[in-house]
């Protein structure tokens, strides 16, 4: 029989052993976050298709056709869909996760399980949109013929989604803690994503910075890094590994950091939600 | 044998207005930085107060005691869904808590997706729940709406589900919180036969009911907490004994003096155990203080005990005739002692008719005196007792 003690918490843990223990759970909030997502949706899973592709079509009118924004010698549609492939994933990720712990207060208040399933499992219901999302990229590829290695592609494709995976997780887990005591951060995130749509290089290249300060903070952005790996799979220009080393250990960073924070602050979650 | 929980010295510390705390705006903390923190000077407010108890495998634990004396706060700290202030508590088996049944159930999901976002939230493996599905199914019986979303099913249904997916849990502690004060009559049989079979079968059950029939029902040993503090841990009778003379209320009903006809202006009720709690076969007395603004003959006063179906149990009276009552004008007091009540358990109240024999006319009819029967001191049946299974115990004897 297992034996466990309940007492002030004090002591800081991952609490590894815990969640693969409620391992199953994963699973089961993802599951139900994308049923509910699209279940009253008359069109249904078809929107995680759509949204990209319309998000795309837009992006390749405004900033290719009318701003002839510089795309690295690519079609802009194929420049764009690699970006938005990585921003989706931490936009939707990033808002769902840091506004996790307030949706699921009701059961966060009655039953105990590890608390990071919720924020973490937030982030995979928005890897299951990217999942569809391939759909587009890949019918973008075939339609502007992108002669693409097969082994960049299995390489580089899943690496910058780990990057952003754990960039997203850490920044999740941190808002989500900060949401559950200060509800601001309710307000100021659609906000915050905005903006950082702008300051990282989705819609256009990294390149077009010259100032050796911003190229910097580039490299040390690890969403940056990730669009600028996927983005060469096509482009053929050598892959800035520093960029991708730097913007993995800030990955790292911010993930324990989120972590760290979650972990302090999760045994009031429910005296505070 | 070990102790399956030691609750050892728990104490639950909250701010006084903390609810102007709860949500922190990010300016006063900005505005702020360096403002000291004001906890240690902060007016303090013990939720549960130095708390102690072991419970040992197979026992049935009732937890009794007034609204905010610390039996949530102390249900919440054993499902470790808040720590506690200092104490510590050393389990030995898997809790799981039935604090509100149906948690994680969504409104969009389907009864059988329901079955398993419920399940696996309270933490059963998946492959439990599909060994256990179709009795879940059964006994919940909503084998027709399976496929229907959660939110077309009526309140009953939906908690009907929620506690058949609970009961198929199989934890070695079950905790559980005031379930029964919901469902028709025959699915809360369902359910304390259900909780019975948990005891039963070596597992440990924490319940929490305002339910003092319930909870002698199914529990051996209880604990009484008043204001945090734990005041008596024991068998459960004497707690309940404990507890309902610790209970100051009275049942003292006064009658508005609306004519100038005679009326009754109060009837108290003393009960076995004080307060509104009468025990089985224990002396209940009812008191009238009944008014006369004139002479009259021929009064007759008679009372009749309600149960909770609205259905006349038992009738008594007393007519002038023979016997005076107090025909004078003026105040007078009446009494009635029943020696050993004979109603079983549940909730009851008092009908009385003031009247006159001669011209045949009613002067008053009221309710009053609601009270509960529970079984105390008593030997229960193999299956302990259970609601609505009779409305009286009479004696007999077995000749076998």
């Amino acid at each position: 029989m297992t034996e466990y003690v309940i007492e002030p918490q004090n002591k800081f843990s991952l609490g590894i052993k815990e969640l693969w223990h409620y391992r199953e759970l994963f699973y089961f909030f993802t599951w139900r976050d994308v049923k509910v997502k699209y279940k009253q949706a008359a069109l249904g899973i078809l929107w995680a298709i759509l949204q990209p592709l319309v998000m795309m079509v837009m992006f390749t009118i405004i900033f290719s056709k009318a701003l002839n924004v510089s795309s690295d010698g690519i079609p802009y549609p194929v420049f764009a869909i690699s970006g938005l492939l990585i921003w989706n994933v931490f936009s939707n990720g990033l808002l769902n996760s840091a506004n996790s712990m307030i949706t699921n207060a009701n059961i966060i208040k009655k039953i105990y399980f590890p608390r990071l399933i919720i924020p973490m499992s937030s982030i995979l219901t928005a890897l299951v949109d990217f999942f569809f999302a391939l759909i587009i990229y890949a019918a973008v590829l075939i339609y502007y013929q992108q002669g693409i290695s097969i082994l960049k592609l299995f390489i580089y494709l899943p690496l910058s989604i780990l990057i952003t995976i754990v960039t997203t997780f850490g920044l999740g887990t941190f808002l989500s803690a900060l949401n559950v005591k200060f509800r601001d951060f309710q307000y100021l995130l659609p906000f915050m994503i905005q903006f950082l749509l702008f300051a990282n290089p989705v819609l256009y290249s990294a390149k077009a910075f010259t100032n050796p300060w911003i190229n910097a903070i580039m490299k040390a952005n690890p969403i940056a890094s990730a669009i600028q790996l996927c983005r060469s799979i096509f482009t053929g220009q050598v892959v800035d590994w520093t960029a991708v080393a730097t913007g993995s250990v800030v990955a790292v960073l911010l993930l324990l950091a989120g972590v760290y924070t979650f972990r302090k602050t999760e045994s009031y979650f429910a005296d505070l939600a | 044998m070990k102790p399956i929980l030691e609750v050892r010295h728990i104490t639950k510390q909250f701010k006084i207005g903390a609810q102007q705390e709860r949500y922190l705006s990010l300016r006063d903390a900005l505005a702020n930085p360096f403002k000291k923190k004001e906890g240690q000077n902060h007016n303090t407010f013990l939720a549960l107060d130095d708390v102690s108890f072991d419970v040992y495998p197979g026992e049935s634990i009732g937890i009794i005691g007034r609204n905010g004396a610390g039996k949530s706060t102390l249900l919440k700290i054993l499902s470790r869904i808040t720590p506690p202030t200092r104490g510590k508590i050393i389990g030995r088996g898997r809790i799981a808590s039935l604090l509100e049944v149906g948690t994680g159930f969504h409104p969009e999901l389907t009864g059988r997706e329901n079955i398993f976002m419920n399940g696996s939230i309270l933490g059963m493996r998946k492959f439990e729940i599909d060994k256990h599905f179709d009795a879940i199914v059964n006994f919940s019986g909503i084998e027709k709406f399976l496929d229907t979303p959660l939110k077309r099913y009526s309140s009953g249904m939906q908690l009907r589900l929620a506690f058949a997916v609970a009961a198929f849990l199989e934890p070695e502690i079950l905790i559980i919180d005031e379930v029964l004060a919901v469902g028709d009559a025959e699915f809360q049989k369902k359910c304390l036969g259900k909780m019975d079979e948990v005891s039963k079968s070596g597992r440990t059950v924490l319940f929490v009911s305002h339910d003092l029939s319930a909870v002698s029902t199914l529990t051996k040993k209880s604990v009484f907490l008043d204001k945090g503090k734990l005041i008596q841990f024991g068998n459960t009778p004497a707690i309940i004994q404990a507890y309902s003379s610790n209970l100051t209320q009275t049942n003292i009903h006064l009658q508005e003096v609306v004519s100038e006809s005679p009326c009754v202006t109060k009837v108290e009720m003393i009960t076995s155990e004080g307060g509104t709690l009468q025990g089985n076969e224990k002396p209940l007395a009812i008191h009238f203080e009944i008014q006369l603004p004139y002479d009259q003959e021929g009064m007759a006063l008679s009372i009749q005990i309600f149960n909770h179906l609205n259905q006349p149990v038992t009738y008594n009276w007393y007519f002038d005739e023979g016997a005076s009552l107090k025909r004078r004008k003026g105040v007078h007091q009446l009494s009635i002692n029943f020696e050993n009540l004979k109603l079983y358990q549940g909730n009851y109240f008092v009908r009385v008719h003031l009247a006159e024999t001669i011209t045949k006319t009613k002067f008053q009819q009221f309710d009053c005196c609601p009270f509960e029967i529970v079984m105390i001191d008593k030997k229960a049946p193999e299956w302990g007792w259970q609601n609505n299974v009779c409305q009286y115990i009479e004696k007999g004897e077995w000749v076998a």
